[in-house]
């Protein structure tokens, strides 16, 4: 069968027209990397006292509160100055999106027709 | 000459009103009855092109001789009305369930809540 | 034996899921266990013989004709043909695997529904119709098996009909699809009245650029796009994928990308020699151009909108159209990317075309990988915190282990980040691309970092976080859902730890079989 002949081209690399990419070599040389932080970090400060200060979450000084649904960030305002600066971006997308059936097909009615003239015309 | 032109217009005719009904009304039901002018359309366009002048039924066996319109676009006609019957009560089953839920059949009322 | 099989095994791969959708229901009635193990033996059984077909076809290199009713063809050709290149067999690889995991994931996921005998059946029909449609060798065969998936997968996605977005999504989609293909009936009754052929080979063999051709190509290639989620008409696909249950949401996945298939089947193959050819050059300059324009407009929505987005599903599927507008910008690239020789005189695609050819076939297959896991996760915290809204989760990572890995795991390769699949597919499109425009490969980047921003947010709203108390007894989802999900991540990490054999073996015979329209007319 052809699988056995194409076991030794498991080892070679994914040639695209102006680079390479071997997935093998990239994760030895993220292994090595990793080992060489490591021993790097065994020479700094170690131990650090339990059950101070030093342990708890750090909230950037909010009081920390008892019931933990207030306290969390909600997923709808997690990108919030990325949402306000688009604010115009978005009312278009909104408008487009309003969940009415003819809307689809109008669109798909207007895309055939420019799609007919430019190739028409040509 | 140009009464051999009829049934092209007649198609065209049908599949603009359908797709003026399936575009600008508001009723789901009148959609519905768009798509279906739409299909009609089509499946008229199926037919018309096996037509040939002075043609007889394309019937094999005590056939009066003479040429016959071809019979395989009558065939495609066929499996595309049958298609058609089941997508409309498919839609219509549908619509009987949006309505349950909705209570209104107005398309521009039937969306998602935006959350 | 494998003989035997080997010959029929086209029409076997259409007629054993069918058989079995015609038996669900009798064994259902005896009980329940026994059909779904029915159910799984069945879509095994069929993939085994899926896998047979695809690698005698890939690895030979034979185009594979199976004619239904008669030995060989004869001069005209009458009778309807499946013919299988390498196109095809890389489309069927990925319709074999997606069911197999998703009726194994949906043993458990669907245990406390009512009516599960509809389901498995409607399941069955759906493998059936697109596996044809994958197969056919005839554009009405084509129609008939695309309006078979339309149908089944509308009933299933309103399959909870006491949830009434569900109803609507549905009602929408079956909407869509039936303007869709009507209007591909249009465009085959326009191809059929100018050449008395209904065969894709005996029509690629004999066709002219005349003003019906030009009308016949846009209608079907446009229909097409509207029902494979190409902007601006993809506006069903987020709610069509966000509200029907998970595991069916895994196999509409597959049939969007065979209305994929079918654009490329088109335009590559029926219509290949007149648009690539001499004459025209400028027409498929123009038409490649305009649809890197489709392209790139898909993947700015889609990436925009998902951004937005607080539902889980809804947003995977907002991600799963920018994919798609991946892949259409990576052909468009290649289609704009002709050029005339200037020894020869013959107009080909230039090598940087080639390599986004390759790309984009490479990525059909990824991104049908990773947006399954994707759904079948966000599926898996449906079944356990019964919410979808991300609002309402929180901390789940505490009690889910391997669910958070196996979102890890789709996160990474859906965004395009080494070691997985994603990045190796990326890498080719995102450098094609470079030499054919840079702004195309500065969209495409961009948009790719955006896509992991999205995912980032979805694992610190659903995962992350403090111990919220109503999730207190959550335990971790039943083993066949965990099943499931482990079949396609062990496919996403062999791809994305051995990228070469998967392109040597399987991408670039499809791509040799998509140039070479002249072995697909031989073939009969």
């Amino acid at each position: 069968m052809s699988f056995i002949d194409s076991l030794s081209q498991l080892y070679n690399t994914l040639n695209t027209d102006s680079g390479f990419w071997n997935p093998l070599i990239w994760i030895t040389a993220l292994v090595i990397i990793f080992l060489a932080a490591y021993i790097l970090r065994g020479y700094g400060n170690k131990g650090y006292k339990k059950n101070t200060e030093q342990t708890k979450v750090f909230l950037s000084g909010n009081p920390e509160f008892d019931d933990k649904e207030e306290m969390q960030v909600k997923a709808s305002n997690v990108y919030w100055g990325f949402t306000e600066t688009l604010k115009g971006v978005y009312k278009l997308l909104d408008r487009m999106h309003n969940g009415n059936t003819s809307d689809f097909i109008l669109w798909f009615i207007i895309i055939l027709g420019i799609f007919f003239i430019v190739l028409g015309v040509l | 000459m140009m009464t051999f032109q009829i049934p092209y217009l007649a198609v065209a005719g049908l599949i603009i009103i359908g797709l003026y009904a399936v575009l600008f009304k508001r009723n789901l039901i009148k959609m519905i009855i768009g798509i279906t002018l739409i299909e009609s359309g089509v499946n008229l366009f199926l037919i018309t092109l096996s037509f040939r002048e002075n043609s007889t039924a394309p019937i094999y066996t005590a056939s009066p001789g003479g040429i016959m319109s071809l019979p395989v676009p009558q065939a495609l006609t066929l499996t595309s009305i049958v298609i058609g019957v089941a997508v409309l009560a498919l839609m219509l089953s549908l619509v009987i369930h949006i309505y349950r839920h909705y209570g209104t059949l107005d398309v521009r009322k039937i969306k998602e809540d935006d959350n | 034996m494998f003989e035997q099989i080997l010959v029929h095994s086209p029409a076997l791969a259409v007629a054993i899921p069918l058989l079995g959708a015609f038996f669900t229901p009798l064994i259902g009635k005896i009980n329940d266990k026994l059909r779904n193990i029915f159910v799984i033996l069945i879509l095994a059984l069929d993939s085994f013989v899926v896998l047979l077909l695809a690698n005698d076809v890939l690895s030979t290199g034979n185009i594979k004709t199976y004619i239904f009713g008669a030995k060989e063809i004869g001069s005209p050709v009458v009778r309807i043909v499946f013919e299988i290149d390498g196109l095809n067999a890389f489309m069927i690889i990925i319709a074999a695997i997606l069911p197999l995991a998703a009726v194994i994931y949906s043993w458990a996921f669907m245990k406390d529904e009512t009516g599960q005998d509809k389901y498995y059946t409607l399941m069955l029909l759906l493998t059936a119709g697109m596996l044809g449609m994958m197969m056919t060798g005839d554009l009405f065969n084509f129609f008939v098996f695309l309006e078979i998936t339309s149908i089944s997968s509308a009933a299933l996605i309103a399959y909870r009909t006491n949830n009434k977005f569900s109803v609507q999504a549905a009602f929408k989609y079956i909407v869509i699809s039936t303007i869709g293909a009507l209007f591909v009936l249009f465009a085959i009754a326009i191809l059929y009245g100018q050449y008395d052929a209904l065969n894709m080979a005996v029509l690629a063999n004999s066709i002219q650029y005349g003003l019906l051709d030009k009308i016949a190509l846009v209608l079907l290639v446009i229909a097409l796009a509207m029902k494979a989620g190409i902007a601006p008409m993809h506006m069903w696909l987020p709610e069509a994928y966000g509200r029907a249950p998970s595991s069916v949401t895994v196999v509409i996945i597959g049939t969007t990308l065979g209305s994929f298939y079918g654009i490329l089947r088109v335009g590559f193959t029926i219509f290949g020699e007149q648009i690539i050819s001499v004459s025209n050059l400028g027409v498929g300059i123009a038409l490649g151009w305009m649809l890197v324009g489709l392209a790139i407009l898909t993947i700015f929505v889609g990436v925009l909108m998902a951004l937005k987005q607080n539902d889980f599903k809804k947003m995977i599927g907002f991600a799963a159209v920018a994919e798609i507008g991946y892949m259409l910008l990576a052909f468009g690239a290649a289609i704009a990317s002709i050029y005339q020789d200037s020894n020869t005189g013959i107009v080909d695609i230039s090598p940087a075309g080639l390599t986004a050819l390759k790309g984009g076939m490479f990525h059909i297959l990824n991104d049908a990988l990773d947006i399954s896991l994707l759904f079948l996760v966000a599926g898996a915290i449906y079944y356990v915190a019964k919410e979808s809204s991300l609002n309402k989760l929180g901390g789940l990572a505490r009690n889910m282990k391997y669910t958070t890995i196996f979102f890890i795991i789709g996160m990474i390769a859906v965004s395009g980040l080494p070691p997985l699949n994603g990045f190796a597919s990326k890498l080719m499109i995102y450098q094609s691309t470079y030499e054919i425009n840079p702004i195309l490969a500065i969209v495409a980047i961009l948009c790719s970092i955006l896509l992991l921003a999205t995912f980032v947010k979805v694992f610190y709203a659903a995962f992350l976080g403090p111990k919220l108390p109503k999730f207190d007894k959550v335990k971790e989802v039943p083993k066949s859902m965990l099943i499931g999900m482990l079949i396609i991540a062990c496919v996403i990490i062999f791809i994305g730890l051995f990228p070469n054999l998967v392109v040597e073996n399987i991408v670039n015979p499809a791509v040799a079989a998509l140039q070479n329209a002249t072995a697909y007319i031989g073939g009969i």
